[in-house]
């Protein structure tokens, strides 16, 4: 079992709107790939596919070594949905403990993990707060703890930066590196240019395909950029040009 | 353990929502202590009464100042006079037997004659065991001159006695017979007693269907469902835990109405209370699984109260409160495809007539085929989310 997600082919249409047309998407142990792509081109939608949660027209994803959609393979899959979905009447311990629980965490083990998963996002002290007292970004930091719970072998996180500031963004990485250490693997979309450049591979997405896929340092010498912002740009504005010529 | 995690999410979230909980647990009783003084109040106070060929003796004995009395002749239609002249019963009398009709419409007033009727008829035996005792008095004494006089003179006087014995026994009471109709309803509709389990079942079924409902349209709609899916719990083990979870609340709703009924108002019921509960825990989990399915067609709180017209009204019609003998032939078989319908008879048969639980079993059993369709549907229908 190589690799850990392996989707490809990958289409989808939506009520007469393609949003994904033959993408394929490759992820191995131990490793950060970064989906990126302007809002709207699908990167939510292919997460979910992978995730088993949405269908596909064509294609099929397979997680580590298991064809999706697959019930007993959601346990080591840690997902961080783009918008958080917390229970707003509970605690963010409670809310810790009842996604844990769902995952199979129990006893000593959970209290462990709570802990563990609070300190990385730094809720420790907000743990008995209700949700409806917590700020945007300790919303996101609390789902990002609970897509964490069950330690699992990947991570699947949708967005998870936003609204959170800088020094804690820093924080964030630093345990995803240390987990890609541990062999485990992320799949993280995003907007921040900056995360992108920390991603050991990327795949741009957009109008339905995917337009780049390659390290950073790889795709900036293809495109002869200095930044991925740069690649980005350049990839769209070369896409929208090969289109209006045909 | 997956399904005791979201049992034990839902009895924590609904103890945090003090609004729900007051919808829950208060509101049933406001509205049951409002109908318990609207049905027993006695604020009418005067009823109009037809005789026709009554028995003078009767009709005075029966007026009192609630009662207005309406002479009519001897030959009348009792129905079309109550209608024509829109009173409120009309007592007709052939021999010893009373034939009496009501209009109620209103049944307080019906109770206001029937309670007059009674204490006539008792007023009437009485004055008549009075007479008897002071012509038998006054007999005795007679007869006591006539031994006397029969101790000083002649044997021949002796023959008088008998005389005035069979004098006496003329004066005995007369026996009424009655029998009883009713324009409207039946001679039941009128108690709080008919309607409370009536009210019992409606109101477990409508909280508990508005409740669950919007509780797992706000899953949806905040994502939490779909979040909840991206975990491995089965589709199953969520509508169970939902079951199970909000089950306990129309439990605790049941167990608090009845014991209010029993101790507040004094309600008397006839059959088993267990029975009673088992029967609003079965219409809790049909109104359950009903608001889940009816949720995935809402797609926000104000929509799902829209379909109160649609889904809980129709039941509130065909539940008995409205007597089902008096309908259409078609809209009683319309009846047989509302849940409430067999909750509330059922209800009604053991409260009321003190069923068993094998003379309810087949509306259980029908119940219970609600539940397992609309739970079905439910967890097939969450294939949207995740097709696993
Ligand atoms: N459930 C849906 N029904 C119809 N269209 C959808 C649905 N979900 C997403 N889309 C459309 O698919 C496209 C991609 O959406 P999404 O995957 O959320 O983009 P991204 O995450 O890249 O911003 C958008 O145009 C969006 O409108
Ligand atoms: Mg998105």
């Amino acid at each position: 079992m190589d690799t850990v997600i392996h989707a490809t082919n990958i289409k989808k249409i939506y009520s007469n709107k393609t949003v994904l047309n033959g993408v394929s998407l490759d992820l191995i142990p131990g490793e950060i790939v970064g989906l990126i792509g302007p809002s709207g081109a699908g990167k939510t939608t292919l997460v979910k596919i992978i995730m088993g949660m949405e269908s596909t027209n064509e294609g099929e994803v397979a997680v580590l070594g298991t064809k999706m959609p697959n019930r007993a393979v959601m346990t080591k899959i840690g997902y961080m949905a783009q918008s958080d979905a917390l229970y707003d009447n509970l605690s963010g311990k409670e809310n810790l403990k009842f996604f844990g629980q769902l995952m199979g965490v129990t006893g000593s083990k959970l209290d462990k993990a709570i802990a563990h998963a609070a300190d990385v996002v730094n809720l420790t002290d907000d743990l008995g707060k209700r949700i409806n007292n917590y700020s945007g970004g300790m919303k996101r930091r609390l789902s990002l703890a609970i897509a964490m719970i069950q330690d699992p072998d990947v991570l699947i996180l949708d967005e998870p930066t936003v609204g959170i500031d800088p020094e804690l963004r820093q924080q964030i990485w630093a345990e995803l590196y240390s987990l890609k250490e541990q062999g485990k693997s992320v799949l993280i979309t995003t907007h921040v240019m900056d995360e992108a450049e920390r991603c050991d591979r990327l795949a741009l997405i957009r109008e339905g395909i995917t337009l780049a896929a390659g390290s950073p340092k790889a795709l900036k010498q293809e495109y002869q950029v200095n930044t991925v912002e740069d690649v980005f740009l350049k990839a769209g504005r070369l896409q929208d040009e090969n289109s209006s010529n045909r | 353990m997956r399904i005791l995690a979201i049992v034990k999410r839902i009895i924590t979230e609904m103890f945090r929502d003090k609004r729900t909980l007051a919808l829950m647990f208060l509101a049933p009783l406001l509205i049951l202590s409002l109908m318990y003084f609207l049905f027993n109040s006695n604020s009418t106070t005067n009823a109009t009464l037809g005789v026709s060929n009554v028995d003078s003796s009767l009709v005075k004995a029966v007026d009192n100042k609630h009662i207005k009395i309406h002479h009519y002749g001897k030959n009348i239609n009792a129905k079309h006079v109550i209608r024509r002249d829109n009173i409120a019963g009309v007592i007709k009398q052939s021999g010893n037997k009373l034939t009496i009709t009501y209009q109620n419409s209103e049944p307080s007033k019906s109770t206001i004659i029937k309670q007059s009727l009674q204490q006539g008829t008792i007023k009437l035996k009485f004055a008549a065991l009075k007479a008897a005792t002071t012509k038998q008095a006054a007999a005795l004494k007679q007869q006591q001159a006539i031994l006397q006089k029969l101790v000083k003179a002649s044997p021949q006087l002796a023959s008088q006695m008998p005389t005035s014995k069979s004098k006496t026994s003329q004066q005995a009471p007369k026996n009424y017979t009655t029998s009883s109709h009713y324009l409207y309803g039946t001679s039941k509709s009128n108690f709080f007693i008919q309607f409370l389990p009536i009210l019992l079942g409606f109101f477990v079924f409508l909280f508990v269907f508005l409740i669950s409902g919007i509780s797992l349209l706000h899953e949806r709609t905040t994502g939490t469902l779909s979040r909840l899916l991206a975990t491995p719990i089965r589709r199953s083990e969520i509508i169970i835990g939902y079951l199970t979870g909000y089950g306990i609340f129309a439990v605790l709703q049941t167990l608090l109405l009845v014991w209010f009924a029993f101790n507040v108002f004094q309600v008397k019921i006839v059959g088993n209370f267990w029975l009673l509960v088992l029967i609003n825990l079965c219409l809790a989990l049909v109104a359950l699984s009903m608001g889940i399915f009816i949720s995935t067609f809402a797609n926000s709180e104000f929509q799902m109260i829209q379909f109160i017209p649609i889904v809980i009204i129709p039941q509130i019609l065909f539940s008995g409160l409205v007597p089902l003998s008096g309908m259409a032939t078609w809209l009683q078989w319309l009846a047989h495809i509302f849940p409430l319908y067999y909750g509330a008879t059922s209800l009604t048969n053991v409260a009321t007539k003190g069923a068993d639980l094998a003379s309810i079993t087949p509306n259980l059993l029908i119940l219970i085929a609600f539940i397992i369709g609309f739970t079905i549907l439910n967890i097939v229908g969450m294939k949207r989310y995740r097709r696993v």
